[in-house]
């Protein structure tokens, strides 16, 4: 799998009890693209994300990831080339040691325990967190843990990278560190959230999802830059593009 | 309320102990996991009304417990929980069996209060080892152990997640609890007339979250198989812990040593 082409076709899904999440999804991720999916709150972003990775399946349409469908017999190929970090932090931490879970992956792939810890040196020192490594992870700070949580992930080396609000509840610094880790990582990246300029300095395009359907695909400082598109969608332009409280003047950008 | 928070960070303190470094902690865990066994073979073995003999076992927690830097109160708190079924097995012995005992050669007791006390005994002390087991070794290697003792995996699986379940239930259970105590102006407890929602609520959450840590552990790769990492060699001190151990409590099993003792001193005296 060098070329990993992500193709969704037609995704629809609905939670069990009735709530139709996903509508129709349609669209193709080239290999090395790195794209931003952005919507309001309950737009389906994290229930699209889950399904890139296989936890949930699709009522109808299908999803590939290159040339493989994500059906229940290829999870682990898929699983050994995406890699997910989670919403909420607290469900990808379930060992005792914030070292323990960032080797649980590695582990898994009965690589020896001298590439793990070098595996986990690296990923905890690129979140910057290596000072943790011996402290317990449940007892972390809610920043704390999502940088944790996002090195579990970088310890397995993903191609693609999948990540679900990555920024929500880290420190300026923290969030400036994972931008610019983000942004050395050459492989395909998709980032749901809600920090537009996140995504506006990583993705160089974006998506944006409301009600279960794609509204828009498109380059992001186009989208972004749309006031009308961004206020019909339940958004706002990123703080960047919008003018100076103070002064009144337009940043250009 | 603050209380509640409290203990439930003591939740996960027998994980905690297992991560520190003494003696007993770096004895290789298949070792442990052998000499725990054994010590519960051997207290199952004794007959009902054999107190006397049980009494030498005690010192096996006791030191373990010393040498690994253990402290007291959160096991015995631990204990506890069990104790009022062990105390529920043996409440009638006294009540139906009064025939006299002889329990050391200058005690006598009526053999339901024996046979109650060895119960007591053999429960506290096998809960204790199991105790003590986990803290020293922590539930993950000991998993790794019962996979190098090829136990089905299906059970070691069954036994990891169970023990995980049961820390996400509580600290759900911490949050809901914690989120109402905000919200209602009650001082203490729940009331009573919103026990059902608030159960039902925890069930759905609980059980969501679980799944949700299960598929986080897919995502990685887990594949129904727990890799402890780095599972050191066995040392020549680890089999001497065992054998050391294990002739102790083979000594214990077939030589009463408190009523040896005994008439050992009760023969001087006179
Ligand atoms: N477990 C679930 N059961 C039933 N419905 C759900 C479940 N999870 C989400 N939904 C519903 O599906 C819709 C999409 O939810 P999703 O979590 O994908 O939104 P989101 O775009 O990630 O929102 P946010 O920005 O708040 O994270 C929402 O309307 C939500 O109510
Ligand atoms: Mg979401």
């Amino acid at each position: 799998m060098s070329h990993h082409i992500i193709q969704v076709n037609n995704l629809k899904y609905s939670y069990p009890g009735g709530r139709q999440a996903l509508n129709g999804v349609n669209f193709q991720i080239l290999h090395g693209e790195s794209v931003g999916i952005v919507g309001a709150n309950g737009a389906g972003k994290s229930t699209l994300l889950m399904h890139l990775v296989g936890v949930l399946f699709p009522d109808e349409g299908e999803i590939a990831v290159g040339e493989v469908p994500v059906i229940k017999k290829t999870l682990p190929l898929i699983r050994q080339s995406v890699g997910m970090v989670f919403q909420d932090p607290d469900d990808q931490l379930f060992m005792t040691t914030v070292y323990d879970d960032v080797a649980f992956g590695p582990r898994n792939y009965k690589l020896p325990e001298e590439e793990v810890e070098k595996r986990v040196r690296s990923a905890l020192e690129t979140v910057g967190i290596l000072h943790l490594m011996d402290r317990l992870s449940y007892k972390l700070s809610g920043g704390e843990k999502r940088a944790a949580a996002i090195a579990t992930v970088l310890a397995m080396k993903p191609d693609i990278l999948v990540m679900d609000e990555p920024s929500s509840s880290l420190d300026p610094k923290s969030r400036r560190r994972l931008i610019s880790l983000l942004r050395c990582f050459t492989h395909t990246k998709i980032i749901a959230s809600h920090d537009l300029d996140m995504v506006l300095e990583l993705c160089e395009r974006t998506i944006i999802i409301q009600d279960g359907k794609v509204i828009i695909d498109g380059p992001t400082g186009e989208i972004l830059a749309n006031e009308e598109l961004m206020e019909k969608c339940g958004l706002e332009m990123p703080l960047c593009l919008q003018g100076c409280p103070v002064c009144g003047t337009k940043k250009a950008k | 309320m603050s209380n509640m928070m409290t203990s439930l960070y003591n939740i996960r303190i027998l994980d905690e102990l297992a991560e520190k470094r003494t003696v007993i902690h770096n004895i290789h865990p298949l070792m442990k996991v052998l000499t725990t066994c054994l010590y519960l073979i051997v207290i199952v073995s004794f007959n009902k009304y054999e107190l006397s003999g049980l009494l030498p076992l005690v010192f096996y927690p006791i030191i373990v417990i010393a040498l690994a830097d253990l402290p007291l109160v959160p096991l015995l708190k631990r204990m506890l929980i069990v104790l009022p079924l062990i105390i529920g097995i043996g409440l009638f012995n006294p009540l139906f069996d009064r025939s006299p005992m002889v329990v050391l050669p200058w005690i006598q007791l009526s053999g339901g209060w024996i046979s109650f006390l060895a119960i007591l005994l053999k429960g506290v002390l096998t809960i204790l080892a199991a105790l003590v087991l986990i803290a020293t070794t922590g539930m993950t290697r000991i998993a790794a152990v019962l996979g190098m003792l090829r136990v089905p995996r299906i059970f070691i699986l069954q036994l990891l997640l169970t023990y995980r379940y049961i820390s996400v239930l509580i600290e759900e259970v911490g949050r809901t609890v914690r989120a109402y105590a905000l919200r209602s102006r009650r001082e203490k407890g729940v009331s009573f007339s919103d026990w059902g929602s608030l159960t039902g609520h925890l069930l759905l959450r609980t059980m969501e979250r679980a799944q949700r840590v299960y598929h986080s552990m897919c995502c990685r790769g887990f594949a129904g198989e727990y890799h402890a990492g780095n599972t050191s060699k066995i040392r020549i001190e680890d089999i001497l812990y065992f054998t050391g151990w294990g002739l102790y409590f083979v000594l214990v099993r077939f030589f009463n040593i408190p009523t040896a003792i005994g008439s050992l001193i009760t023969g001087v005296v006179k």
